[in-house]
C-alpha cells in the first residue's frame, strides 16, 4: 500500500479534564471508504472534531499528506484539503441551496473550478436542481443531507470526513445517502466515514475500525468484520 | 388640508431622523447577529463619530460631511483593533462574559471622551443649517436631507456587499453557523473584526450626520444612543438587520409624532413605551415570527 493520506497515531483527546479518547491509531489509504463505527459517546465524532482542528490532540501524532496536524484552526485544515461533512450539517439554513453549495468553494483556489463543480455536484444530486432556489432550512432532512455532501465536495478536497451523515433519515433515504457515498469515493476522493449505522457502513466500506468506550477494539475489511461474532452480537442484533 | 400637511411634515421628519437610527440600529444587529454580542458601547461609537467630526472641524476646518472620508476609515480601524483585543479572545467563553466586556468597554470610552473633551455640551454649526428646501407643501431641512441620502447610500452598499460580495456571503454564513461556515474554510475570527469595524462605521457615520442637529455630552449622550440602538433593534427583531430599517423608521417617527402631539419634553420616552409594547405584544419583534438572522 502506499503512504496512507492521513494517519492517526496513538492519540489522546478529551474535554476540560475529560479524556474520551484512548491511544487510537487508525489510517485512510489514498482511494479508500474508511468506516468509523461503534456506540453512542465512544468518542468517534471526537476523533473527527480533532482531524479538523476544532480541539487539540493531548497527545499522539495526526498526519495528513505528508504534515501534521494538531496546531491548525478548522478554516486552515479545510484550506489543507480536508473537506468535512458535520453532524447536524450544518447548513446556513438561511441561504438558498444554490448559495449554500456555492459557498463550499469559498476559499481562492476552489473559487477557480467554482462552475465547472457546480456542474459535477449538481449531476451527482440531479434533485437538488428543481431545489436551487429554495431556502436550505425548508428542505427535508435527506436532501439537506445532500446540500451538506454537495457543500463538502465543492471545496475540490483531497480527503472527505463525514459524521453520521444517516442520522435521522427515514431507512429508504439512508441507503440512498450510502450509495451516494459509495460513489464519492469511486471516484477516488478518500473517505473516513463515522456512523453508528454499522451495518450500513460496513457494506459500502474498504475496511472499517470499530469504537469502543474510547477505545479501539477491531479494525479489518468490512466484509470480514461484517462476519465477526463480536460485530455480529454487539452491533448487528445477530 | 392644515392637518394633513402638518401629519405629512412631522412623518417625513421622523423618517429623516429614523434614518440616523437605522444606520445605529443596522450596525448593532449585524454585530449581534453575527457574533453574538451585545454591545453596550454602541452608542459611545456614536459619540466617538460626534466627536470625530469636531475635531476634524476644528483643526482641518473641513465640513462634518467631508470628515466622513476621513473618519470612517480610521474607525473602521478602531473597530478591527477593538474587536481583536477585547472580543476576540472571548469567542467561546459564555455569553455574559462579553456582555461584561462591551459594558467595560463602555466605561472606558465615556470616560476617556470625558478626559479629552470635558463634561460641557458640544455642537458643531455649519453655515447650511437652518437651510431648508420646500417640497410641494412641506419644507424640509437641508442637512437632513443631505443625512438622508448618505443613509441611503450607506445601507445599500451593506445590501450589496453582504448579498453580492464573497466577504459578504461569508458573512452571512458566520452569522447563520459558525462552525459550518469554519470548515469551508471562513476565517470567522477574521469576520467578526470585519463586523465589529462595519458596526463601528455606521455608528460614526450616524454621529457625524447627527453633531450639526444636537449637543453632544461624552457620558449622556452615549447610552442614550445605546438605549435608542436596543429599541431599534427589538422593534426591527434581534439580529434582523433589514428590520432593523424598518425599527429606526418607525422610532424615529413616534418620536416626531409624540413630541409634535403630546409634548416635546418626552421625547426619548416614545420610543421606550413602543419598546415595551413591543417587547410584551410582538417579542420577535415587529417584522416575522422567527428570530432570522442576517
Ligand atoms: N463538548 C464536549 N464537552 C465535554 N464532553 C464531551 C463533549 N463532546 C463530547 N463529549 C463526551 O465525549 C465522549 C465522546 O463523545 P463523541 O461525541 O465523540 O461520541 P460519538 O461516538 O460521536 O457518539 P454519537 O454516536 O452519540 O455521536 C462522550 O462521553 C461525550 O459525552
Ligand atoms: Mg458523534
Amino acid at each position: 500500500m502506499t503512504e496512507p493520506i492521513l494517519k492517526i497515531t496513538n492519540v489522546d483527546l478529551g474535554y476540560g479534564e475529560l479524556k474520551v479518547v484512548f491511544g487510537v491509531s487508525l489510517e485512510v489509504g489514498t482511494h479508500e471508504l474508511v468506516g468509523l463505527v461503534g456506540g453512542n459517546g465512544s468518542g468517534k465524532s471526537t476523533i473527527l472534531r480533532a482531524i479538523s482542528g476544532m480541539i487539540k490532540p493531548w497527545g499522539g501524532q495526526v498526519i495528513f499528506d505528508g504534515q501534521e496536524l494538531g496546531v491548525q484552526k478548522p478554516h486552515e485544515i479545510a484550506a489543507l484539503g480536508i473537506a468535512h461533512v458535520p453532524m447536524g450539517r450544518q447548513l446556513f439554513a438561511n441561504m438558498t441551496v444554490e448559495e449554500n453549495i456555492s459557498l463550499g468553494a469559498y476559499l481562492p483556489s476552489a473559487r477557480k473550478k467554482r462552475a465547472e463543480n457546480l456542474a459535477r455536484v449538481y449531476s451527482l444530486f440531479p434533485d437538488l436542481i428543481n431545489k436551487r432556489k429554495d431556502l436550505a432550512g425548508a428542505l427535508s432532512g435527506g436532501q439537506q443531507q445532500m446540500v451538506a455532501i454537495a457543500r463538502a465536495l465543492m471545496l475540490g478536497p483531497k480527503m472527505l470526513l463525514m459524521d453520521e451523515p444517516s442520522l435521522g433519515l427515514a431507512p429508504l433515504l439512508v441507503k440512498e445517502v450510502m450509495q451516494v457515498i459509495r460513489s464519492v469515493a469511486e471516484t477516488g476522493l478518500p473517505i473516513l466515514l463515522v456512523e453508528q449505522n454499522v451495518q450500513q457502513v460496513l457494506k459500502i466500506s474498504d475496511r472499517a475500525y470499530v469504537l469502543d468506550n474510547g477505545k479501539l477494539v477491531l479494525s479489518g475489511p468490512s466484509p470480514e468484520l461484517m462476519g465477526h461474532p463480536m460485530v455480529k452480537k454487539a452491533y448487528l442484533g445477530l | 388640508m392644515d392637518i394633513l400637511t402638518t401629519i405629512i411634515q412631522n412623518l417625513a421628519n421622523g423618517l429623516l431622523i429614523g434614518g440616523v437610527y437605522a444606520l445605529i440600529g443596522v450596525g448593532l444587529s449585524l454585530i449581534f447577529g453575527v457574533m453574538r454580542v451585545i454591545n453596550f458601547a454602541h452608542g459611545d461609537f456614536v459619540v466617538i463619530g460626534m466627536y470625530s467630526a469636531l475635531v476634524i472641524y476644528r483643526q482641518l476646518s473641513l465640513d462634518p460631511y467631508l470628515s466622513l472620508l476621513i473618519a470612517l476609515p480610521l474607525g473602521f480601524l478602531l473597530g478591527l483593533v477593538l474587536e481583536r483585543i477585547i472580543l476576540s479572545p472571548l469567542v467561546d467563553a459564555p455569553e455574559d462574559s462579553t456582555l461584561l466586556a462591551t459594558l467595560g468597554l463602555a466605561l472606558i470610552l465615556q470616560n476617556t471622551l470625558l478626559l479629552i473633551f470635558g463634561a460641557e455640551p458640544n455642537s458643531l454649526y455649519v453655515s447650511y443649517a437652518t437651510a431648508t428646501i420646500k417640497l410641494g407643501p412641506i419644507t424640509l431641512s437641508l442637512i437632513q436631507l443631505i443625512a438622508g441620502a448618505v443613509i441611503l447610500v450607506v445601507i445599500i452598499g451593506l445590501y450589496l456587499f453582504l448579498t453580492r460580495s464573497e466577504a459578504g456571503k461569508a458573512v452571512r454564513a458566520t452569522a447563520q453557523n459558525r462552525l459550518g461556515a469554519e470548515l469551508i474554510g471562513i476565517n470567522t475570527l477574521a469576520i467578526h473584526s470585519l463586523v465589529f469595524g462595519f458596526g463601528m462605521v455606521l455608528a460614526i457615520a450616524a454621529g457625524i450626520i447627527l453633531i450639526p442637529q444636537l449637543f453632544a455630552t461624552p457620558a449622556i449622550t452615549g447610552p442614550v444612543f445605546t438605549l435608542k440602538a436596543f429599541v431599534v433593534t427589538v422593534l426591527g427583531g434581534l439580529g434582523n438587520i433589514w428590520g432593523a430599517i424598518g425599527g429606526g423608521l418607525l422610532l424615529g417617527v413616534v418620536e416626531v409624532l409624540g413630541a409634535s402631539y403630546i409634548s416635546n419634553s418626552y421625547r426619548d420616552a416614545y420610543g421606550l413605551v413602543a419598546f415595551l409594547l413591543v417587547l410584551l405584544l410582538r417579542p420577535e419583534g415587529l417584522f416575522g415570527k422567527t428570530v432570522k438572522r442576517v
